[in-house]
């Protein structure tokens, strides 16, 4: 016999449910009076330093079909490559920024949009740095455990290319699943759960 | 956000402890239908935590309205309340390491004492309760605590099997400090039949992992002539102590 490590199990995940709005985004599902507004509907304000972009999308199923059920929520970097965490020992991120953003698909377009900024360059654990990237956490009826995953951005060649996660993705292939095209004020950035086109998700 | 954390603990930097995929549930479970084309089929990709994992947003006690964590009256007009049986849900949000998680985010929400959600897309014939909204939130103390105030969801039915229920539950939202800690869970009661029958409590293998999720009826917690008490303990996923790495930030 050897004494016990008594760690704790993480609490299982089930999933979000077809009514996760009604929880974490009741102004959208017209709950209103609860909350004076949806935590995670807004990033940035009048002062936020860097370059203001939108990120829209959609989850697509494996029939292609977009998910109009879906809570969407991401979390990045300041202009600066710093996290608004008390984890983040680096430095102080730009306080008018908030890096975290919460959005629910679109009940009949299933899109869903951030209003945001470009996220600077992060260290990787071996100091090199990592491309400009955005996490991802999607949930929805049908998904047991959130899915975790990253964009990077389609214009970000050089530094895509020297990222060491991406450089992690053993078929080449799949490596676009996770960058997003350059459109007119943003970015565009479609998750596919299932089919030829399956983004990478991590387990991390 | 992070000006709102209270405690004088010392921020974590490491990463978290892997995340135990057979006990959580897998992502094609047939049986509960709409996993089927939601469910990645391809392998995940594994490494070890980042940055962009190690950190994630804290919120602070200012986002809070008085009565957010009183489902039974935040939604109620003035000197009415929802109707239902009255309960308390108490317990702690711990980590893997068994310590206490002060300043995580829950947020919950919940069908009515009927059954019924308060959504557009919900059709149970149920009624909805004019006076329930269905959603709260708060944040944990020091030690990891928390307590809400509610009524006891009703089972209801819904559209998988021909005649599948879901047993009572609440669902929780959970923020620790890290990204990578995120997670979505229910919370099941104590003694209720539903619970073995239920498609989405069988997504989970591990029997162990379901019981983690029922919560026990309390009735040292009770309040004598008003409500029943269940407690509801969390875990997030453990985390790293970073003293032999290249950074010493002490434990």
């Amino acid at each position: 016999m050897v004494q016990p490590l008594n760690r704790f199990k993480e609490s299982a995940s089930q999933t979000a449910g077809p009514y996760v709005h009604i929880g974490l985004t009741p102004n959208f599902s017209e709950i209103n009076g609860v909350y004076p507004h949806d935590l995670g509907s807004s990033m940035v304000n009048d002062k936020t330093r860097g370059k203001r972009i939108a990120i829209t999308g959609r989850v697509l199923d494996g029939t292609g079909t977009p998910l109009r059920d879906a809570l969407v929520e991401i979390w990045q970097a300041d202009a600066d490559g710093l996290y608004n965490s008390p984890s983040e020992m680096r430095g102080a991120a730009d306080p008018n920024f908030t890096g975290w953003g919460r959005c629910a698909t679109d009940m009949v377009s299933g899109e869903f949009r951030f209003e945001t900024v470009k996220p600077g360059r992060v260290p990787f654990n071996d100091g090199r740095l990592m491309a400009p990237h955005v996490t991802f956490w999607i949930v929805a009826r049908g998904i047991n455990i959130g899915l975790h995953t990253r964009m990077y951005f389609g214009d970000e060649d050089a530094a895509n290319a020297e990222d060491p996660v991406l450089a992690r993705i053993e078929h080449r292939v799949r490596l676009p699943t996770l960058v997003a095209e350059p459109v007119e004020g943003g970015y565009r950035f479609d998750i596919h759960l299932q089919g030829e086109k399956e983004t990478v998700f991590f387990d991390i | 956000m992070s000006e709102g954390m209270l405690s004088n603990r010392k921020p974590e930097t490491g990463a978290f402890f892997q995340r135990d995929r057979e006990w959580h549930p897998q992502a094609y479970t047939p049986w509960y239908k709409t996993s089927v084309l939601r469910s990645p089929q391809k392998a995940l990709l594994s490494l070890d935590n980042t940055l962009s994992e190690i950190t994630g947003p804290v919120f602070g006690h200012n986002i809070l309205g008085a009565l957010d964590n009183d489902l039974i009256h935040n939604f109620a007009k003035p000197g009415e309340s929802a109707i239902g049986p009255r309960i308390i849900v108490y317990g702690r949000v711990l980590d893997e390491r068994g310590r206490g998680v002060p300043g995580a985010l829950l947020e919950f929400w919940q069908a009515n004492a009927g059954g019924r959600y308060r959504h557009k897309k919900e059709g149970y014939i149920a009624p909805l309760d004019p006076n329930f909204g269905g959603c709260g939130r708060t944040i944990t103390d020091e030690d990891g605590g928390y307590v809400l105030r509610t009524v006891q969801p009703g089972p209801y039915p819904w559209p998988n099997g021909p005649n599948d229920w879901r047993p009572a539950h609440i669902h929780f939202s959970i923020f620790g400090h890290g990204f990578a800690q995120r997670l979505i869970t229910q919370m099941y009661f104590e003694g209720d039949p539903m619970i073995p029958l239920c498609p989405i409590v069988k997504t989970i293998n591990d029997p162990a992992a379901i019981s983690d999720l029922t919560a026990a009826l309390d009735m040292s917690a009770t309040t004598p002539m008003d409500s029943r008490a269940y407690k509801f303990d969390i875990v997030l996923r453990g985390r790293r102590s970073t003293l032999f790495e290249n950074r010493l930030e002490g434990n």
